[in-house]
């Protein structure tokens, strides 16, 4: 029930869209797909989801093919496009009714499975679903891709756009699902939501740069890496990129992630380097890399 | 059959809640029939000329009170010298100047002949066209008045009968060519934009990824058009029939069955366009410009096929209007049955046939 991709190539006219991406997504998984805009993300979501056919290379969703059993698929998995892609001029329950008569069932037979999700928009049942805010838009579409039971679901970037609390309840959402046995194949470029995936894999420009554990990929980073502030932001990544030792600066949050190309690093000598060019109110403090770091490492070579 | 049923309730959604799209649905076919009817006519009425008498005589006053009295002329203006012709027909109210020469009783008894000058504004020539021969057909009047006691050696009497329209009405002429482009338009655009929009708003995308089936989807966007439509047409035969006395000489059940069968062979054009454009601007843009212009133009309701250059009369039998034109006015004007218009009808099925083939097979079961 899972689903498994070898050797997938797309390209759109001469553009490549995605190069040689393998991977396999295990039944009951959670698993993510983390990149940039443009990384190809949603070419994989749409070459499972049967929309495109790949130029090479095999797939199989739920164990079926995805070329030659496209229509078995077609009942059997929930799609969630990238674009809010339900009827603005319908309500919310006719938006619901429409595509659970269109899959042969009615929200009364499914509705335990929809039941957590669709009673936080419920108060909004009777509005129409170009005037929801952002987070229950994506609530809906939820509840739409779900409606049928499927038992693969692929949400291509479900969050984005959406407020961090939404966010949050949405990723909650995705657990309880998961809890189900529904096999979710998830993409964002939000970093810090892979963390709450079983499995992620990183991509780039349309090939994949790592496949593993969230933790897993953090704990490959090769290099100690610290925090560090001051009152100047903009002026500390400049000074810290023209430092002689310096491995990599990423501005991240409040800090600047720092990692140095010395085996044995003194912070001290940073320290100093730093006040000699003119920063005050520094801190520099060793932290975990997470996989905004780890991203940006793989992403390097 | 219940997800069909469901399909097609969301379009009726779609189409009761988009209040712009309603309105055209249903006041175009009102406000063009109600133009075509009133506005825009061939016929002359009332037309504002101008006399230039030299003579002033009791003939001349007696053709003068001959065309006033008619119904298609008024006279606004006595003019006295030549120049003013031309300053008269730039302000644009005067659309012919008469002038009757010097002498032009005394010509006409002694020397049998007098000359009349009709001078019209041929900046619409059909018009001025008008205009002379029904000046001409009054002073052919006039004469033969005035000979009637006169015995000429031989005389041919033309008895000319204009049938199946005898007062010549030109809203005859443009109810079936109405009639046609309303629904037309109303299928062709309306279906192929409502398909489109689907891709445009990336609704298209869960469609395919749904067990509904493409013909489905087709026939679920083209029966709300349908019944849409035959509204539209039943609309359009009452205005003519109540408002401009239109006759409906044959039977009302072909003529619905023959709008039916147009309406479907629309559609499937509106199908056919869907599957070629990827946003509703670009449908719109070919439904007007590929449909509606050849429409017009070609289709014989305006200017007369048999008089257009050979290339387009060829060209304008690939336009279904064209013979749905032939057909409804058989049906209404002339009165004729299934037999005299079954050829057409044919025609008319096999493009449909046509397009809904060709629809099929380039409807896209993916994105690409």
């Amino acid at each position: 029930m899972g689903i498994s991709l070898s050797n997938i190539d797309k390209s759109y006219k001469k553009q490549i869209a995605v190069r040689n991406i393998t991977f396999d997504v295990n039944p009951g998984e959670l698993f993510g797909l983390i990149g940039p805009d443009g990384a190809g993300k949603t070419t994989i979501f749409r070459i499972l989801a049967t929309l495109l056919l790949p130029d090479n290379g095999k797939a199989t969703v739920a164990g079926l093919d995805i070329i030659k059993d496209y229509k078995a698929i077609r009942n059997s998995v929930g799609y969630m496009p990238g674009r809010f892609s339900l009827y603005q001029d319908l309500t919310v329950e006719e938006n619901l009714n429409f595509f659970a008569t269109i899959f042969g069932t009615t929200i009364a037979e499914n509705y335990d499975l929809i039941k957590d999700i669709y009673e936080q928009i419920a108060p909004f049942k009777d509005r129409r679903a170009g005037k929801l805010s952002g987070g229950m838009k994506q609530k809906l579409a939820l509840s739409c891709a779900l409606i049928h039971k499927p038992k693969v679901l692929f949400l291509d970037e479900p969050t984005t756009g959406v407020d961090p609390v939404s966010r949050k309840e949405f990723w909650e959402m995705l657990k309880r699902l998961q809890k189900r046995g529904i096999t979710i194949l998830v993409s964002t470029p939000y970093m810090d939501e892979a963390a709450l995936c079983d499995r992620i894999a990183l991509i780039q420009e349309g090939e994949i740069l790592d496949i593993d554990t969230p933790q897993a990929i953090v704990d490959k980073f090769p290099k100690d890496i610290y925090n560090v502030k001051a009152d100047n932001m903009y002026k500390l990544i400049q000074t810290l990129q023209r430092y002689e030792h310096t491995y990599s600066v990423f501005p991240f949050g409040e800090f600047v992630h720092y990692t140095d190309k010395r085996v044995t690093f003194k912070t001290e000598e940073l320290q100093h380097y730093l006040e000699s060019s003119g920063l005050n109110a520094i801190t520099i403090a060793p932290t975990h890399a997470d996989i905004e770091d780890a991203f940006m490492e793989l992403a390097k070579k | 059959m219940k997800r069909f049923i469901g399909f097609i309730r969301k379009e009726f959604y779609h189409i009761f809640r988009d209040r712009r799209s309603l309105f055209i649905l249903f006041g175009m076919p009102i406000a063009q029939i109600l133009l075509f009817g009133f506005a825009i006519t061939n016929e002359i009425n009332n037309v504002n000329i101008a006399i230039q008498d030299h003579s002033k005589d009791a003939s001349t006053l007696e053709i003068i009170n001959k065309i006033s009295n008619s119904k298609y002329f008024s006279i606004k203006q006595i003019i006295s010298r030549e120049a003013e012709i031309e300053s008269i027909f730039q302000k644009g109210k005067i659309k012919a100047v008469l002038n009757f020469e010097k002498d032009f009783g005394r010509n006409l008894i002694k020397e049998k002949s007098a000359k009349i000058q009709i001078i019209t504004d041929a900046t619409d020539p059909n018009t001025a066209n008008s205009i002379t021969n029904y000046i001409n057909a009054i002073l052919q009047n006039y004469q033969l008045e005035k000979n009637k006691s006169i015995q000429i050696d031989y005389q041919i009497i033309p008895q000319t009968r204009m049938v199946y329209n005898q007062e010549l009405k030109s809203v005859f002429m443009f109810v079936p060519g109405v009639m046609t482009i309303i629904l037309m338009l109303v299928s062709a655009m309306m279906t192929s934009i409502s398909i489109t929009r689907e891709k445009e708003l990336g609704t298209m995308e869960i469609l395919l990824v749904s067990p509904l089936k493409p013909f489905q989807v087709i026939i679920g966007k083209v029966v709300p058009y349908i019944f849409l439509s035959i509204i539209n047409a039943a609309v359009i035969v009452l205005l003519s029939i109540f408002i401009f006395k239109m006759p409906v000489e044959g039977s009302l059940f072909l003529l619905g069955a023959e709008s039916v069968l147009f309406i479907i062979t629309s559609l499937a054009l509106g199908i056919l366009i869907s599957t070629i454009s990827d946003t509703q601007q670009s449908a719109m843009m070919i439904s007007l410009m590929g449909l509606m212009l050849p429409v017009i133009l070609l289709s014989g309701f305006i200017f007369p096929i048999s008089s257009m250059p050979a290339p387009l009369q060829v060209i304008s039998n690939i336009i279904p209007a064209k013979w749905f034109i032939i057909i409804i006015k058989g049906i209404m004007l002339k009165g004729v049955g299934l037999a005299f218009v079954w050829k057409e009808t044919l025609i008319l099925i096999g493009m449909t046939v046509f397009f809904i083939a060709v629809s099929v097979k380039k409807y896209k079961i993916r994105l690409e």
